[in-house]
């Protein structure tokens, strides 16, 4: 059966705590943390992109699989915050990651789940025998444009997976994808921050379709909550993933090693495949894992994944999603926060 | 750095391909064609291991003016396991910490932006060791 044969994640080391921008706007940080239940978020440094990001990650999952980078025969990568507007990110990454010529490679793009997207065309093109292997990489350097609620959320970081049919880390059992035409949050060509429908992000868009897309995949799979050991949903916030978690019947010790959005924030295309890769970290043999991604416009897309008895002794090749959000970091005033995010403008 | 000069360094520059001397040992990064201490003509390609330790290192204070927005920033000769030596900075830590002897991992970057408008140029920059 195909699955995970690798799996990396990457997450800068430069910090802003939410009372930092909260001060920046006059904000009470104490009832944003309470609201969002966010703590800090991390901040990619001035060479930092979805691009440096995917690569670090790609490394990571290429060593974990311990397998010849020029056998991968797919790269994908999702994300909304590509370098250029034309020019594949996918091309600097499979140069870096060793992978190619003889390689597909694609950028994909849906809001925040943009990541899911690529790790669920890779395990097709595995599936289907197309390729031998395959990764899907979910990266982002988040935008939100400054004294939106976005600020105190948007982040950079991601996660990449390697697809393959031998040695695998983690089978995948079900997947299960929801769409339809939600304008809950957009971007327009050529700007430099997104927008959003406030309130209007949250029944009609995150819940209604994380909760149809799990509750699809447990139809499926005929499934329930109590059968999983671990599940993760986009974290847009600290809030809505435990929510909606709870209403679909799972317990806060289910969620709560996935739930990393109040030490990452949301790291867009990058969250719940992060969220994924800390629940690697720790998962035991024939654990079950459910992952359930959320991407504005809007869609989610679930997995149910089975740990096999190799995932132990492969995490440890790699540096883990915890050991990157507890090593030592540096946290930075606003000031600096908006020259690293370029937010300052200066002469040319 | 017009952009068939940055694409020809590709290897080097993303997946830290260096060239040993068969005929000394002698490691180089960038590859060379001529060994520099036997001038022998014979290489094998190999690939540095993304980490290092500090030869000589310095501050930056007044640099150029694309890199105006990343000083003061630590730049570094840094020694890989194999004896490659790159010139490179050294971020995500306090520039004045960098000193000689200190170990780095090399972490994929972005170098420099060419204006704005022109191509993205990647590299390799010492980071503070992961273990």
């Amino acid at each position: 059966m195909a699955g995970i044969v690798g799996y990396g994640a990457f997450i800068p080391r430069n910090r802003i705590r939410t009372e930092e921008i909260a001060r920046q706007w006059g904000k009470d940080p104490e009832s944003i943390r309470r609201g969002l239940l966010l703590e800090e978020k991390s901040v990619p440094g001035i060479d930092e992109d979805t691009i440096t990001i995917s690569v670090a990650a790609g490394r990571a999952a290429l060593k974990r699989a311990g397998i010849d980078p020029r056998r991968v025969g797919a790269l994908y990568i999702g994300s909304e915050s590509h370098p250029y507007a034309v020019k594949p990110s996918g091309t600097v990454v499979a140069e870096a990651l060793g992978m190619g010529p003889e390689i597909h490679v694609a950028d994909f793009e849906f809001a925040c789940k943009a990541g899911t997207e690529a790790m669920s065309v890779a395990l097709a093109m595995v599936e289907a025998g197309r390729v031998e292997y395959a990764m899907g990489i979910g990266a982002d350097t988040s935008q939100g444009a400054p004294n939106d609620a976005l600020e105190f959320s948007a982040s950079a970081g991601g996660a990449a997976y390697l697809f393959g049919k031998a040695d695998v880390l983690a089978e995948v059992l079900f997947t299960y994808s929801y769409t339809s035409d939600t304008p809950d949050f957009w971007r327009r060509e050529g700007q430099f921050y997104p927008r959003h429908g406030g309130r209007f992000t949250g029944e009609p868009a995150y819940f209604r379709h994380v909760r149809e897309a799990t509750l699809g995949i447990f139809r499926l799979s005929g499934l329930r909550a109590s059968d999983f050991r671990y599940a993760v949903f986009h974290m847009p916030n600290g809030k809505f993933p435990l929510t909606v978690g709870k209403e679909l019947g799972f317990t806060r010790e289910q969620l709560e090693t996935g739930w990393i959005v109040n030490k990452m924030g949301n790291t867009y295309s990058g969250s719940s495949p992060t969220g994924l890769a800390a629940i690697l970290d720790v998962a035991a043999p024939g654990d079950l894992i459910l992952i359930t991604s959320f991407g504005s416009g809007a869609g989610s897309d679930s997995f149910v994944l089975k740990a096999t008895q190799l995932l132990p002794e492969r995490r440890g090749l790699a540096p883990t999603v915890r050991s990157m959000l507890d090593r030592p970091r540096r946290y930075l005033t606003y000031g600096e926060y908006a020259k690293f995010r370029e937010k300052i403008i200066v002469n040319d | 750095m017009p952009s068939p000069r940055y694409h020809r360094e590709i290897p080097a520059r993303y997946r830290l391909e260096a060239s040993r001397c068969l005929n000394c040992g002698r490691v180089a990064y960038p590859p060379r064609r001529v060994c520099p201490a036997c001038r022998g003509r014979n290489w094998e390609t190999l690939r540095l291991t993304p980490k290092g330790r500090v030869l000589t290192s310095t501050v930056i204070h007044v640099p150029p003016e694309e890199f105006l927005n990343e000083a003061p920033y630590a730049m570094a000769v840094v020694e890989t396991p194999e004896g490659g030596r790159l010139l490179t900075q050294v971020v995500d830590c306090d520039p004045g910490t960098v000193r000689p002897g200190m170990e780095v991992d090399l972490e994929f970057r972005l170098v420099r932006k060419e204006g704005r408008s022109g191509i993205l140029c990647y590299g390799h920059k010492g980071v503070p060791p992961e273990h």
